[in-house]
């Protein structure tokens, strides 16, 4: 925007106090340009909810978070009874750690949904390459807060998960062993370990708050993506954010509560593994260790390469590489719509990687070692299929206007 | 920006006219008006159980009364006692204190209470010790041979009333009661 410089006029009388404030903070205009008037395509279908839902998921554990941490205890001796003390003696206690248990998982579920829709309509293509690459971040950096917050409860699915995953970092070359101790405080996942977490995760959700800001201005400068994956630029293919899509937001809130709520009652821990109810014990590994669901498809492809080098690297790059997504995809055409080989094999992807999800949370044996490499294989076939994919590919006719 | 900062121009969207007689625009302000409504009053009551947690938990309600064995106050001597988190003076007082704390019900004015309605058994004297002013613990001593406050210089008599200030009112007396002769349940 460009500064002017010419003297403005400004409301100097203090009982009219709402231009008296804007005309030195515009804090309404912002809002009203940024919310209300914020110019929307008029051809969004439901999967653009998904968006202001992870933002209220994000709020809503925030929220949550705050009051539990009234009464957590971050001391290995006392972390698990003040989860039991939150779900017995403290008023409500159950219901805000229910909200906050399956809020997280709901949280994954709408983000997952949010990147699903990204890759469907070529949400992630120039010049939106750095609002997906914001988005990823915040990804990323729900993932470590996720991981850190399970640990909290002080089970045994959050000691040896807090072990296994911190042991991941042991195969960084010379420096590995030395940094997991750092890591750690101490030589193994103890009091340390559970304090610096409890810290680190209640502060990560502040820094994706930032991080979603970025996302939100990167989307604002160029508009929201459209099913239709074109650009537009009639005046008529726009309507005010408000009242049209903040009315259907809260529709789609609505209708995203009725299974959020049916869980936080009747369904609590259904998501979580029942493990998790017995207390840390650093001599006995539970028999089947597996990490949150949301993990599982990237837990997949960490045992999927029997070389524990190898596949620390795949895990990592499974997730990395939706960073070179906009340059990996060449074609033009955004939406999948209009791509007659992009779209079933985007499908196929989609499959795949709720397959990989499912064999995550199988143990490691026959025969879902073997299908979990094949399953890897294609995730990454899929990323080395897209520069080929652009040449090949004839698109349909791409609409000039919605 | 060609707009002065004064000069906002009306979004047709946003600033609806009075709706007053076009039966539409009233319909749609009365939808607006009960959905808002129901809104606020849904946000209200998911408030509630947030605020709730910062209550005191069930754990410290079930902890509101102690039994204190009076045998280990011995005649002419105070023992302090925990009750909710808070200290309970229990005093054994000696016929002479006794007779004091009585005299002293017409020095006792900045809250006249007679020491008798202070007191189920006279040699038994049971307050919280807490200075009604900010919230100190008194300590024994002081010119009305009761307590003193260490911190703004209150001073207490025998019966735990207010002699001088800032405090102004008298120890507050817990709800008690006697068990046997020599238990009391304070709460």
């Amino acid at each position: 925007m460009a500064h002017s410089l010419k003297p403005q006029k400004v409301e100097n009388d203090i009982r009219n106090f709402g231009q008296w404030f804007e005309d030195r903070l515009p804090l309404g205009s912002f809002i009203k340009d940024g919310l209300a008037d914020y110019p929307t395509p008029r051809n969004l279908n439901y999967m653009w909810n998904f968006g202001s839902l992870a933002g209220i998921a994000l709020v809503l554990q925030i929220v949550t978070g705050l009051f539990l941490a009234m009464h957590y205890k971050p001391d290995i001796h006392l972390a698990f009874d003040s989860i039991q003390i939150i779900m017995r003696d403290i008023h409500w206690g159950w219901l805000v750690r229910n909200l906050h248990m399956v809020g997280a998982s709901f949280f994954f579920i709408v983000v997952y949904i949010h990147i699903a829709r990204g890759l469907y309509y070529g949400s992630y293509k120039s010049p939106r390459e750095v609002l997906w690459g914001l988005g990823i971040i915040i990804f990323l950096l729900m993932m470590a807060t996720a991981f850190m917050g399970y640990v909290l409860p002080w089970g045994q699915m959050s000691y040896w998960g807090a072990t296994v995953i911190t042991n991941l970092l042991s195969v960084i070359p010379f420096f590995g062993p030395e940094i997991v101790i750092w890591l750690w405080g101490g030589y193994s996942v103890g009091d340390p370990t559970l304090s610096r977490f409890y810290a680190i995760h209640f502060v990560l959700p502040f820094v994706i708050v930032a991080v979603v800001f970025l996302h939100l201005w990167a989307l604002h400068h160029h508009k929201s993506n459209n099913p239709q994956g074109i650009d537009l630029s009639k005046a008529d293919d726009f309507i005010p954010f408000h009242p049209y899509y903040t009315v259907k937001d809260i529709f789609g809130l609505g209708v995203y509560l009725i299974p959020f709520t049916f869980m936080v009652f009747f369904l609590p821990d259904a998501l979580g593994h029942p493990d998790n109810y017995i207390p840390a014990n650093p001599l006995v590994t539970p028999a089947h260790i597996v990490p949150e669901w949301y993990f599982l498809p990237f837990y997949a492809i960490l045992r999927a390469i029997p070389i524990k080098e190898l596949g620390v690297l795949a895990m990592f790059a499974s997730i990395l590489i939706l960073f070179i997504l906009p340059w990996l995809d060449r074609s033009p055409v955004r939406s999948a719509r209009f791509r007659p080989l992009f779209r079933p094999l985007l499908v196929l992807f989609y499959a795949n990687f709720l397959f990989l999800g499912y064999l995550g949370a199988m143990p490691a044996e026959a025969p879902y070692t073997t299908l979990s490499a094949l399953a890897t294989a294609v995730y990454f076939g899929f990323f080395a299929a897209l520069p080929v994919l652009a040449i090949i590919e004839k698109p349909k006719p791409v609409p000039l206007t919605i | 920006m060609e707009n002065t900062p004064n000069n906002h121009p009306p979004s047709s969207l946003l600033d609806d006219d009075a709706p007053i007689g076009n039966p539409a625009a009233e319909r749609r302000q009365l939808l607006i008006n009960t959905t808002t409504a129901f809104a606020v009053a849904g946000a209200a009551c998911v408030a509630v159980p947030f605020l709730r947690t910062m209550s005191p938990s069930r754990a410290t309600e079930a902890l509101a009364t102690v039994d204190i064995n009076l045998a280990e106050v011995p005649l002419g001597s105070m023992k302090t006692f925990l009750w909710q988190g808070k200290p309970v003076f229990v005093w054994h007082r000696t016929p002479a204190q006794i007779a004091t704390a009585k005299a002293q019900d017409a020095t006792s004015t900045m809250q006249a209470q007679p020491d008798a309605e202070r007191v189920q058994k006279p040699e038994w004297l049971v307050v919280l010790g807490i200075c009604s002013h900010l919230g100190c613990v008194p300590m024994q001593g002081g010119k009305s041979d009761g307590w003193l406050c260490p911190c703004h210089g209150s001073q207490f008599d025998l019966s735990g009333r207010v002699t001088q200030g800032p405090a102004g009112k008298n120890l507050d007396v817990p709800p008690y009661q006697f068990l046997n002769e020599t238990t009391i349940r304070v709460g």
